[in-house]
């Protein structure tokens, strides 16, 4: 089976091309459906592998071709097949197939309908390279392939130059990272002569803890990772790349492409494990960006921005695990989130649907009755993200929480306020969305409708994965057996001993557990007595002071970035151009000639055709001559 | 004998086209069939060539023996790569010049004579002859800037071959010191030259000639300002030629004679070159955001990325000089693919201003596409050919040092800062009065345009083909020269 794995992303390359080609040719939702079986087949591959996969050897390299090989440096294009790479394939592919389908209904009669399929099968085939890479170098090519693809989406409506310019933020900002990750393979390359996984975990793990150089190659890993998911400072990208179409913000920017940060991490725990400074700073940097993208989502009010933002702080909860040392309870809610995430902007997209294009959730409320299948689904999403038992959420958000309380105590407490933000601002969004009185105009040529069956079918499977998703991972004291870490647990190290403070023991697992919960059903109670009990009361906004404003306006980094980047660069290429490159170089060279002429100009009346003067120079020169002799 | 047919072949076409009859319907065609021909025959040649490289044959007619200078030509691997790109890119860039305007037959002529005159550059072994052939290259060139070019012509086109055959005399100087001051009898030949002065006193003054002649050519910062205003004044075709072709010719020179001659110098004073290469990377690139016409958009670019190549180049590591060689064809296919871009966009349009243009990709799905795939090739994307020439130069400058590869990394921010900007702008958005009626590529011009991705894609995907030829080269020319760091 494995053998074939180069099947997997060959189908999705394959449908971007037929339909590339065909562009102008395939009709009706030809193209989507084309799009939809490569993805599908792709699947049922992936499913196939992982029941016959055995996992008796440790992980396959797959050697398709040499790539690169110059000198010491030999690149193989080689696909690397074991658990960690199974899971993200069935993850890229399962919900990819869903949300290709939810497309067809979603997109139709979208005059770039082909071409939407098109760039969405391309993306599928570069995410399956990155996750399938067994080298640094071939998992750069799906990174910069998806960030691509995710460029193409954003801006997929190109007519509008602000779509554009969030597409063209969103591609720098990676970029920014990628130098970084570029940098830290040239040092891999320096310290280990290679870039394969194999390799460098074998020989990095006989180097002791805390190296320079691994602290150097982490950073610089973790900076990749830092553009390429979202995490401070690098995250203003994602909430303008909502711009693009929803299916598309629940593929790429939710459920897959910006989670590549966290499984390259994970990829290479065993770097990882040997850098504590790094694996602090992570903790550092996704605990923030946990703290500041969930207070930030709580003022939002695009139904759109509100979960991009929440993507961004869960997925600082993540990497607060990846830094903890917990990656498989990264793993774990990379996975559930991937579940719910897709399904509340899939509901999201439904809900835009049915209001013909809104997405602003102060003219939303009462869809409830309106919409009531959507309404069920969002519902289910609401609650697995939120945390509340036995939804998926839940049981990956307690993985992390327990990491975290084993780092240390302040770290707990930060990561289960970080968590418990999730549900004020998810469950304002749903009061608010769904509840209440209608403040949407509603004529009869366009009355709100629910979705089309390919679009509500497909979040139902969602829904069903939201709710029982969170069982693989059963932990011990909840009487399952972790199957989910067991899965991972050949290709994801543990933690060294001593690195963390305390075994936590049983009594405060259960803490752990009912403490939050208690605060989340607080929480709720609250979101429902201030949105939907005494909405009007006390009008719209959460307040008016300085605090809020700045949140709301996501403490103005964006205007930050731009006073301290954009505008410097900018003034500095006009400076460059007009102050150096004409005012001194082109006029240095210019008057070079010009000296040359004005040379030419005073000699030539040396040559002015009298003789008298020539005999004269012609005296005076042999004068000289004589003279300079007789000194010799 | 096969290198003698080679070079005679676009020469021959040439005087053809003087010689006959202005017919503008069939010049073009028969440069092309020229272009064509010679690409037949360098593909021979390749074939013979890899087949048995060190067996290949010198072509070596009796012309003249005159104080050791004799006429020959052959390959060697760095040769063979800028030979298949010359007469690659002469068949597209003569293709492309189809349904625009119709030029005389001159054009053509001087075309074909310019090929020729590449060929010799690229496959002499004679130091001499390779001086020759480098002003002859001038010449039609600067005939084509010249009676062809747009707003300011003259001037511009003057000022650039002043400034370059003032590099060329100062090289023909430090050719002629090298010779003169070297004692026993020795030809002009490459091999003996690199046997010559290992005085790194002389030294110093033979690197700055060579330098300057090369850097003028490249051009590298801050010999470059004749660049952006000849590229946007001379026919697009013409700058095809400058920026495709012709500059290879100072990495070339770089290559072959400042590499090789001067060891002892670079080791200490090669970073005063570097780091003006590496300048030029980011003034180049920062310059090249606010431009508002294309081809001077695309001027700058370039003269980023070659800033970047002549920086690997000179860090005379393994994968400097290698990424070098790769990045130096990556290069000449990426920009001449973008000025084709440029020219079907003018026939259309009329105007290179970026702010005139938008919303062309509604109109014109193709030329998106490929106008979006050359420049993912031109921002290196992975699976594109700039994409292994960026890698190993930058791999090249982290072994000079990390962080002078960590700033001239800073292109790939910068480049897709520009390029973005730019297409953006030129085809998305609304569409302008000049953009409302665009049409779609033809098949001639797609035709065009398909050799180009193909390359671009292909290099990218299996580099090994170009870098297994260039590896021997590296490693003859390092033998002379280099500092190999070995990992």
């Amino acid at each position: 089976m494995a053998e074939y794995i180069w099947l997997v992303p060959l189908l999705p390359l394959i449908g971007f091309i037929f339909i590339g080609l065909n562009l102008k040719r395939l009709k009706g939702i030809n193209a989507g459906l084309i799009a939809s079986v490569t993805v599908a087949s792709a699947f049922l591959f992936s499913l196939l592998l992982f029941f016959t996969y055995d996992n008796q050897s440790g992980g396959r390299t797959i050697e398709l071709f040499k790539w690169i090989e110059v000198h010491r440096l030999s690149v193989q294009f080689s696909f690397l097949v074991d658990h960690l790479s199974i899971l993200m394939l069935l993850i890229v592919t399962g919900i990819g197939t869903s949300i290709h389908i939810y497309s067809i209904g979603y997109m139709k009669g979208d005059g770039g309908f082909n071409r939407f399929f098109s760039y969405m099968n391309l993306f599928v085939f570069f995410m399956l390279i990155l996750v399938l890479g067994a080298n640094y170098l071939i998992l750069f090519i799906g990174w910069e392939g998806v960030g691509l693809c995710s460029y193409l989406l954003i801006g997929f409506w190109f007519k509008n130059h602000a779509y554009n310019d969030a597409a063209k933020k969103a591609f720098i900002m990676n970029r920014i990272g990628d130098l970084g990750f570029l940098l830290a393979l040239f040092f891999l390359v320096r310290e280990f002569g290679s870039v394969s996984y194999f390799e460098v975990f074998g020989k990095a793990s006989q180097l002791p803890s805390g190296t320079t150089v691994l602290t150097l190659i982490t950073m610089l890993l973790f900076t990749g990772a830092i553009g390429k998911s979202a995490q401070i400072p690098l995250f203003t990208w994602l909430p303008d790349a909502m711009a693009g179409p929803t299916p598309v913000s629940a593929l790429i920017h939710a459920a897959t492409m910006v989670t590549a940060g966290i499984y390259m991490i994970a990829r290479s725990n065993l770097l990882f494990l040997l850098s504590p400074v790094t694996m602090a700073t992570i903790v550092a940097v996704g605990l923030a960006t946990a703290l500041v993208a969930g207070s930030i989502a709580i003022y939002q009010q695009d139904i759109k921005k509100v979960l991009a933002y929440s993507t961004v702080s869960q997925l600082g909860l993540m990497f607060v695990a990846l830094g903890t040392g917990t990656f498989a309870a990264a793993m774990f809610h990379l996975t559930t989130h991937a579940f719910f995430k897709a399904l509340l902007f899939l509901g999201a997209g439904s809900v835009i649907h049915a209001l013909h294009g809104e997405q602003d959730i102060r003219r939303m409320g009462g869809l409830k009755i309106k919409i009531p299948f959507t309404f069920l689904l969002f519902l289910i999403g609401t609650l697995a993200i939120s945390g509340i038992p036995p939804f998926a959420g839940f049981f990956s958000k307690d993985a992390i929480l327990l990491g975290a309380f084993q780092f240390g105590p302040v770290t707990g407490i930060l990561t289960t306020a970080a968590a418990l933000m999730t549900a004020i601002y998810m469950f304002r969004l749903l009061f608010k969305v769904f509840y209440g009185i209608p403040r949407f105009a509603e004529n009869a040529s366009h009355p709100v409708h629910e979705s089309p069956a390919s679009m509500t079918w497909t979040m139902s499977l969602l829904a069903i994965l939201s709710i029982v998703g969170g069982f693989f991972g059963l932990p011990h004291f909840l009487g399952g057996s972790d199957r989910f870490a067991a899965y991972l647990s050949p290709v994801l190290a543990t933690p060294i001993e001593g690195t963390r403070s305390e075994s936590i023991n049983l009594l405060s697992e259960w803490m752990l557990v009912i403490i939050p919960l208690i605060l989340v059903i607080g929480l709720v109670a609250y979101s429902w007595s201030r949105f939907v009990k005494r909405a009007n009361e006390r009008g719209d906004a959460l307040g008016n002071g300085w605090m809020v404003r700045w949140v709301s306006n996501k403490f103005y980094l964006d205007e930050l970035y731009e006073a301290m980047i954009q505008k410097p660069v900018m003034w500095l290429s006009t400076f460059l151009h007009e102050k150096i490159e004409i005012g001194i170089i082109d006029k240095l060279v210019n008057q070079t000639g010009t000296l040359v002429v004005w040379i030419g100009k005073n000699i030539r009346y040396i040559q002015a055709g009298n003789v008298g003067y020539y005999l004269f120079y012609m005296v005076i020169s042999i004068i000289i001559i004589l003279f300079f002799n007789l000194f010799k | 004998m096969l290198m003698g047919y080679l070079i005679s072949v676009p020469l021959i076409f040439s005087l053809l086209l003087f010689a006959i009859k202005d017919r503008t319907s069939i010049n073009g065609k028969i440069a092309l069939v020229a272009s064509l021909l010679t690409l037949g025959l360098a593909l021979w040649i390749a074939r013979l060539y890899l087949s048995d490289p060190s067996g290949f044959p010198v072509f070596h007619p009796d012309f003249f023996h005159y104080l050791g200078i004799e006429f020959k030509l052959s390959l060697d691997g760095l040769s063979l790569l800028l030979l298949m790109l010359t007469t690659f890119l002469f068949p597209l860039i003569i293709y492309s010049g189809v349904g625009g305007e119709p030029r005389r037959n001159s054009f053509y002529a001087l075309m074909l004579l310019m090929e020729m005159a590449l060929i010799g550059v690229f496959t002499t072994t004679d130091i001499l002859l390779f001086y020759i052939f480098w002003e002859l290259a001038l010449i039609p060139i600067f005939f084509i800037a010249i009676l062809w070019g747009g707003d300011n012509a003259r001037a511009i086109t003057f000022k650039f071959f002043l400034y370059t055959l003032v590099g060329g005399l100062i090289m023909l100087a430090a050719i002629i010191a090298l010779y003169v001051h070297t004692g026993g009898s020795h030809s002009f030949a490459f091999a003996d030259f690199y046997r010559l002065m290992r005085d790194p006193r002389a030294q110093i003054w033979i690197l700055s000639a060579f330098f300057v002649a090369f850097a003028i050519k490249i051009p590298i910062f801050p010999f470059h300002t004749w660049q952006p205003d000849l590229y946007q004044t001379a026919p697009t075709q013409g700058t095809m030629l400058l920026a495709g072709i012709m500059l290879k010719m100072g990495i070339y020179g770089l290559f072959r004679f400042v590499l090789p001659l001067c060891p002892d110098t670079l080791d200490r004073w090669g970073f005063v070159l570097i780091a003006l290469s590496v300048t030029g990377i980011i003034y180049a690139s920062i310059i090249a955001i606010r431009q508002n016409h294309l081809k001077r958009l695309i001027a700058y670019s370039s003269l980023a990325h070659v800033g970047l190549i002549s920086a690997g180049l000179l860090t005379r590591t393994f994968y400097g000089m290698e990424g070098a060689m790769f990045q130096m064809i990556s290069h000449g296919i990426n920009i001449v693919g973008l000025f084709i871009c440029y020219e079907f966009l003018v026939r259309r349009t009329g105007t290179g201003e970026i702010s005139s243009l938008g919303g062309i990709a509604s109109n014109a799905p193709v030329f998106a596409t490929f106008f979006m795939i050359i420049l993912l090739g031109s921002i290196s994307l992975p699976l594109t050919n700039s994409f292994i020439g960026e890698f190993l130069l930058l791999m090249g400058l982290f072994q000079y040092n990390p962080i002078v590869a960590a700033i001239s990394g800073l292109s790939i921010i910068f480049g897709a800062v520009y390029m973005l900007r730019m297409f953006q702008r030129v085809m998305y958005g609304p569409t302008t009065e000049y953009t409302i009626h665009f049409k779609d590529l033809n098949t001639n011009e797609v035709i065009v345009l398909i050799p180009i991705v193909v390359a671009i894609i292909w290099l990218g995907l299996a580099p090994g083909s170009l870098i297994d030829i260039a590896t021997p080269a590296v490693r003859y020319i390092g033998s002379i020269t280099m500092q190999i760091i070995d990992y």
